[in-house]
């Protein structure tokens, strides 16, 4: 891949987005007199602002990269993380869940636990989260920082600690309030910048209806464009999202059976990550009110409904341009180290005369990927006769690899499409969804530290311009740290995978115990707390014993020895969250019933469904509840479901 | 909290749709084939100052509700 040139105007562009999100945070500088000012904004902030920032933290720029790479793998079939496993969590989180969050007064995810249950909860929680908060922040920085250098040229130094250092600015100077702020103008940059690629890209390959078709005849031949080998899928495998599902899991690119996408990711995943995840929710919980904290997580399903349109159809788009030779286009392969380009150059010109089947395994053993025969043979023999210049031959080297670096597709379109001008506008959308989401991080790592780590456990009784003085320290630290981490993640790939793997087994049975917390009184602490580890231990054997097909045992499971085969990696996760889920659930129900309860019917007030009063909708106009409103949002998630099965 | 948020973004959009249409005269033709031989940036440049146009108004519709100021 080439590098491509900014023009001035592209680089006015990105300052003038810099300087404004800038400016929000000193705006606000004046208005931060105390920690909770700092930490959970003095919670006056009008619902349309809390929903946008709510779909903006988690708009990261690894949703908006990994999405796409989504949508060129599996095709429409990715929305099912949008409408499954996103817009029916969220309603139940407006409709059932924030009376709890919001009614309780507990300033975060965490503290709400050591409310309904005890301390212990409270510090598993507060804990994983914090950690993964930070670590998850780096990982993304690194992806991202490493994606700009190998797409655009970009000094990798330079573009992490750019953005890194903007983000620490603004939320040091304003807080909570200013990630918000900036969310929102986060927002509307990231959709204004890319819908504009989109069209361009629609356009390039004739519209939708052309697509589909493109993507038919993709899907009747997948291995003709290297996209896996298996031969049978669904001739709507790309371009319909419920049919090739409930085909069975050899049918659909993803491997996935209907179950295990409803139950594993629509139930477990999904209502686990958007009903108690603090960095989502505590935007919620910022709103001036009781009905604008309810009805933040559905002004956000709105938006969250319509992104498929942003964030899959490219990838949609890129595979059928793929499928088309004349359009001259491929989603980039792996990159590969300045040394494997001079070992394959090396390779290359000492292949020539070999016969052709010894050649090409010499070239493609040096450069480790899977490669086009017939491509490598054609550059043996033009390199034999005249030496290509090192540009060309890394150009050509690329060509002949038939692997997919997917996280590739967003910036290859911006590259194919933008010139001077839209050019400055995309990327600026790209960096600004990298900063949305890492203020998201910093912004709830920074809370959790300093109210439910700090002060509960390090420095009970301090002042509170102490912590607010700790709050603004843990901010710098914690970006610190996420650098810290995103270096540590560009050295040691593996050891990332291994931490992320870990998040899973933590984060899939969370949701049992928020569940059993919020509507069965009985639920004690010692229940949440051994159900939670027991959930947790549950994945982690789970994943010991199964593997899915194509993998080796090792990293990706079947290190105890393999029980069951999934048909791909996806369908194992899935089904892990399920059984992790299920152990939780089962565990903390029977654990609760042998201890006693620590906490009466008067302490659970406001913290448990059947002993809060219910809130009195009836004086908002009907379409201000959130519950009609939820139901609204349900049938129109159903029929975009059917329009599109 | 004091800061209306319609303000920077309303401003920001103005500048940035103003600097598309600058990029919309100047850019050469032989880039715009990279958007289809359309003038994207023209296009898309009105657009965003209808945009922030639009936040600005409504930015300013609302101080004037509540006499708050914009930012200085």
């Amino acid at each position: 891949m080439h590098d491509i040139n900014l023009g001035a105007i592209d680089y006015a562009i990105l300052l003038v987005y810099v300087a404004a999100v800038l400016g929000i945070g000193f705006a606000l500088r004046r208005y931060m007199k105390s920690s909770r000012d700092f930490l959970i904004t003095g919670r006056t902030i009008p619902t349309w602002v809390t929903g946008l920032a709510f779909i903006s933290a988690n708009l990261g720029a690894l949703e908006l990269v990994g999405m796409a790479a989504s949508g060129a793998k599996y095709g429409i079939a990715t929305s099912h993380f949008y409408w499954v496993g996103a817009i029916p969590a969220m309603v139940f989180l407006a409709v059932f869940m924030m009376p709890f969050y919001y009614g309780s007064k507990a300033r975060s995810v965490p503290e709400y636990l050591k409310m309904r249950f005890d301390e212990r909860v409270r510090a598993l929680n507060s804990i994983s989260f914090a950690v993964m908060t930070l670590l998850a922040s780096g990982i993304s920085m690194n992806a991202l920082a490493k994606l700009l250098n190998q797409l655009l040229g970009w000094n990798y130094n330079v573009s992490l600690w750019i953005c890194s250092v903007v983000v620490m600015v603004y939320v040091l100077k304003g807080g909570l309030t200013s990630a918000i702020y900036t969310e929102v103008l986060q927002f509307f940059m990231i959709v204004l910048g890319f819908a504009p690629v989109v069209y361009l890209g629609l356009k390039d390959v004739g519209g939708w209806g052309k697509m589909t078709e493109s993507l038919q005849q993709v899907a009747a031949n997948p291995a003709a464009l290297n996209l896996g080998t298996n031969a049978t899928y669904n001739a709507n495998a790309w371009t319909s999202a419920w049919e090739p599902l409930l085909a069975g899991p050899e049918k659909n690119p993803m491997g996935v059976d209907w179950f295990a996408m409803v139950f594993g990711l629509g139930f477990v995943l999904s209502f686990g990550y958007w009903c108690t995840n603090f960095l989502v929710v505590q935007r919620a919980m910022a709103a001036k009110n009781m009905t604008a904290a309810r009805n933040t997580p559905l002004v956000a399903a709105v938006p969250k409904m319509l992104f498929p349109a942003l964030v899959i159809v490219p990838g949609m788009i890129a595979v059928a341009l793929m499928s088309n030779p004349q359009k001259g286009y491929r989603i980039p392969p792996p990159p590969l180290d300045q040394s494997v380009y001079v070992k394959a150059e090396a390779a290359v010109k000492s292949a020539a005369g070999q016969p052709a089947e010894a050649a090409f395994q010499q070239v493609a053993q040096v450069v480790g990927k899977k490669m086009d025969p017939a491509k490598v043979a054609a550059l043996v023999k033009e390199h034999a006769a005249q030496p290509l210049a090192m540009p060309v031959f890394k150009q050509r080297l690329d060509d002949a690899i038939t692997e997919y670096d997917y996280d590739g597709v967003i910036i290859s379109l911006v590259k194919r499409y933008c010139p001077t001008g839209l050019l400055g506008l995309a990327l600026t959308a790209l960096l600004a969804s990298f900063m949305s989401g890492m203020a998201g991080n910093v912004t709830a790592f920074n809370t959790v530290w300093t109210y439910d780590l700090y002060q509960a456990y390090i420095a009970k009784d301090k002042s509170d311009d102490h912590y607010l003085w700790m709050g603004r320290a843990v901010t710098v630290v914690g970006v610190l740290l996420s650098i810290g981490t995103a270096y540590f993640a560009r050295l040691y790939n593996n050891a990332m995978d291994v931490i992320q793997l870990v998040f899973g087994f933590v984060n899939a049975p969370l949701f049992a115990t928020f569940l059993l917390g919020m509507f069965w009184a009985r639920a004690t602490g010692t229940g949440a707390f051994l159900g939670l580890l027991g959930g947790t231990a549950t994945s982690a054997l789970f994943h010991a014993l199964t593997i899915a097909k194509n993998n080796t045992p090792g990293l990706k499971g079947g290190y105890l020895g393999v029980l069951h085969t999934f048909p791909s990696e996806m369908a194992q996760n899935f089904w892990l969250a399920t059984f992790a889920f299920t152990a939780c659930f089962v565990l903390t129900l029977v654990i609760s019933l042998l201890t006693k309860r620590t906490k009466t019917d008067e302490e659970l007030k406001g913290l448990v469904y059947s002993l809060t009063p219910k809130i009195k909708d009836e004086e908002q106009p009907f379409y201000m509840r959130p519950a009609v409103i939820g139901v609204v949002l349900l049938a129109a998630c159903v029929v975009l479901n059917i329009i599109f099965k | 909290m004091g800061l209306d948020i319609r303000w920077p973004i309303g401003l920001m959009f103005l500048v940035v749709g103003l600097l598309m249409l600058v990029a919309g005269f100047t850019v050469p033709q032989e880039q715009l084939q990279r958007s289809l031989n359309i003038n994207i940036n023209l296009i898309w440049g009105v657009g965003l100052l209808i945009f922030g146009g639009l936040m600005t108004f409504f930015a300013w519709l609302g101080s004037r509700k509540n006499g708050s100021n914009p930012p200085a």
